[in-house]
């Protein structure tokens, strides 16, 4: 394949299935087939983009419309975002597995496939475009396709849960584009490599002091990083459960992605090569830390499961950031590497919740258990990302925390290593919860039911995926100091 | 003329932030579309508009010579665009919110969060 079809593919193919079962909706079984197939067909058009992406040969690299680069829109195999566009299709691959027990027709008819398909295609587009109003494109259409998702059922907490999220979206997304605009009558380009080089070479002024606070702002709010973060877990509670899971492994990543190519390739974040980046990578220090820590304490306070994992979710993203924040090249690394690592993670214990959901009945801690017994399959299953979140050996939590933990201390940021790992011990108390509650704990009154096959078949994807990574970091850390540098040579 | 534009954005925002401070959710959505055309406001002010000839290349010439900067109308217009599409979803939510309720208070809307209502147990079996 050539380099433009295979860079088009992982976001056309895609947006193809969105007009097709937009088309076929009223018949919810060639609409699930359909979804299925053009996530699986997503999946190897990603698999052949990181091969050309890793293969050592110049990026590949796509301008539309014929104008020359700096001017025109481009998507570019640069990692990471070929790695994360990999990622993104695994997740709605298992999504899509695990949809099949607990997305019925009726949701079907009312356009769930055609909206997780242009989901898909946004994140996918954002992780490989190399134009800043491009992204910020692909963020709004991936806003309006979650709107739709949460609102499926038109119930009262669901219209609560979206208006909450429209509101702080579109508020971030503003932000965003304000930034955009200054930074546009500042460099006049929007193309983030030329961008990079007018930014470094220039002398710090307020304009793009300003610009740079409104995208931190924008991009924070979009993964929820502390401050912004009290949206977050109530809208992803509303939404349906499958819904629920792509979101926290896709959207949050997606705005972390944002701020990774921001802050690390355009304001030269990697050894603080401009003026503004070492204010900026104080303060996301500062989030990160406030945000592993807070959220990790609030995920205690919880009982509802997905309370809890939307608060994990939050923490999470609070590593990477600390990652990012110590701005050095082993620190974007591991930044990378937790990324992968989280969004399968987050997704799958997701999927693990509402199995027990439809286990037990319930979403509440107090009212669940008795899973062992009764799913002894699940509950292995369900083990896999709990112990890797808790970052217990040899699972890919573990690699994770370490590459960002020791490259903390490596680059002079102890204080972030001593909150991540404060942030640690809390997050090893919340899942040790969920497990003893849901799993261990025996049910008495209430029969416990079998969790489907096709919700097992899901997390089977994910769970051997975290597996893999746990047992063979090798590639992906090779991945992640590759990404690391292609980040920092775009801003040098 | 820079200045007066930037006053203007941030008047525009101002009230639009302020609105969307408030509990009514119809003053809450007026405001998200004020703050997106604050944004496009500056989004044309960072557009440089010195030069007001468009941009066309003049006969007998192969490069562009003075001209007003075409690119930040277009993300202008595609921002007009998306805040469009973006305001009128968030205006059927709220409509939805003020059939189910009957209210427009943001209040009596978030607080309806029942983790285990009747209906939530068997979820589309439709």
């Amino acid at each position: 394949m050539g380099d433009p079809l295979v860079l088009l593919a992982p976001v056309g193919i895609p947006l193809l299935g969105v007009a097709v079962t937009a088309l076929l909706r009223t018949r919810p079984r060639a609409c699930e087939a359909l979804g299925f197939v053009s996530v699986a067909a997503t999946l190897i058009a990603a698999i052949a983009l990181i091969r050309r992406a890793i293969d050592g040969g110049p990026a590949a690299l796509v301008v539309f419309g014929g104008w020359p680069q700096a001017i025109g829109i481009a998507f570019a195999a640069r990692l990471p975002g070929p790695a994360l566009v990999v990622v993104a299709s695994i997740i709605a691959l298992a999504v899509a597995l695990y949809g099949h027990a607990d997305i019925g027709p009726r949701r079907r008819r009312r356009g769930y496939d055609a909206m997780s398909l242009a989901m898909l295609a946004a994140v996918n587009g954002a992780f490989l475009t190399t134009d800043l109003f491009n992204l910020y494109v692909w963020f709004e259409l991936a806003l309006l396709a979650a709107l739709g998702l949460i609102t499926i059922d038109r119930r009262e907490a669901q219209i609560g849960g979206a208006i909450r999220y429209a509101a702080f979206g579109m508020v971030g997304a503003t932000a965003v584009l304000a930034g955009i605009g200054i930074i546009y009558g500042v460099a006049g380009t929007l193309d983030l490599e030329t961008l990079a080089t007018q930014l470094g070479s220039g002398p710090p002024s307020v304009a793009v002091a300003a610009a740079g606070t409104l995208l931190l702002c924008g991009f924070a709010l979009k993964s929820g990083l502390f401050p912004f973060h009290a949206w977050l877990p109530a809208s992803y509670a509303s939404a349906p459960l499958p819904a629920a899971a792509a979101f926290a492994g896709l959207l949050t990543k997606m705005g972390f992605y944002a701020l990774l190519v921001i802050v690390a390739g355009v304001f030269g974040g990697i050894g603080a090569t401009t003026a503004v980046s070492p204010p900026l990578l104080t303060t996301i220090g500062v989030m990160a830390a406030a945000t592993m820590i807070l959220c990790a304490l609030s995920a205690l306070a919880q009982s509802d499961i997905r309370r809890i994992l939307g608060y994990q979710v939050v923490a999470q993203v609070g590593y990477m950031a600390a990652g990012l924040a110590i701005g050095t090249r082993d620190g974007v690394a591991g930044a990378v590497f937790y990324m992968v690592h989280s969004m399968i993670l987050q997704a799958n214990l997701f999927l693990g919740a509402g199995a027990i959901r439809r286990a037990t009945g319930s979403w509440d801690l107090t009212r669940a258990g008795g899973m062992t017994r009764s799913n002894p399959l699940f509950a292995f299953l369900f083990a896999v990302p709990i112990l890797s979140l808790a970052g217990i050996p040899p699972l890919s939590g573990f690699w994770a925390k370490l590459l960002v933990i020791r490259a903390a201390f490596d680059g002079g940021s102890a204080w972030i290593a001593a909150a991540a790992l404060v942030a640690a011990m809390l997050t090893i108390v919340s899942m040790a919860t969920i497990w003893s509650e849901a799993c261990w704990k025996s049910l008495s009154g209430r029969r416990v039911r079998k969790v489907p096959g096709a919700m097992l078949a899901g997390m089977a994807v994910l769970s051997a995926v975290t597996l893999a990574i746990g047992l063979m970091p090798e590639p992906l850390l090779r991945i992640a100091r590759l990404s690391a540098d292609a980040l920092g040579g775009t801003g040098s | 003329m820079n200045v007066l534009y930037a006053a203007a954005v941030a008047a525009i925002m101002a009230a639009a932030i302020y609105m969307i401070l408030s509990r009514n959710l119809v003053r809450i959505m007026l405001g998200l579309a004020l703050l997106s055309t604050g944004a496009n406001l500056l989004l044309f002010t960072a557009g440089d508009f010195s030069n007001r000839q468009p941009p066309i290349i003049a006969p007998g010439q192969d490069r562009l010579g003075d001209a007003a900067d075409p690119l930040a109308q277009a993300l202008i217009l595609t921002a007009i665009v998306i805040g469009f599409a973006l305001t009128v979803v968030l205006a059927t939510v709220v409509l939805r919110a003020w059939r189910a309720t009957g209210s427009l208070d943001a209040r009596t809307v978030e607080a309806t969060e029942q983790p285990d209502a009747p209906e939530l147990l068997d979820p589309d079996n439709g």
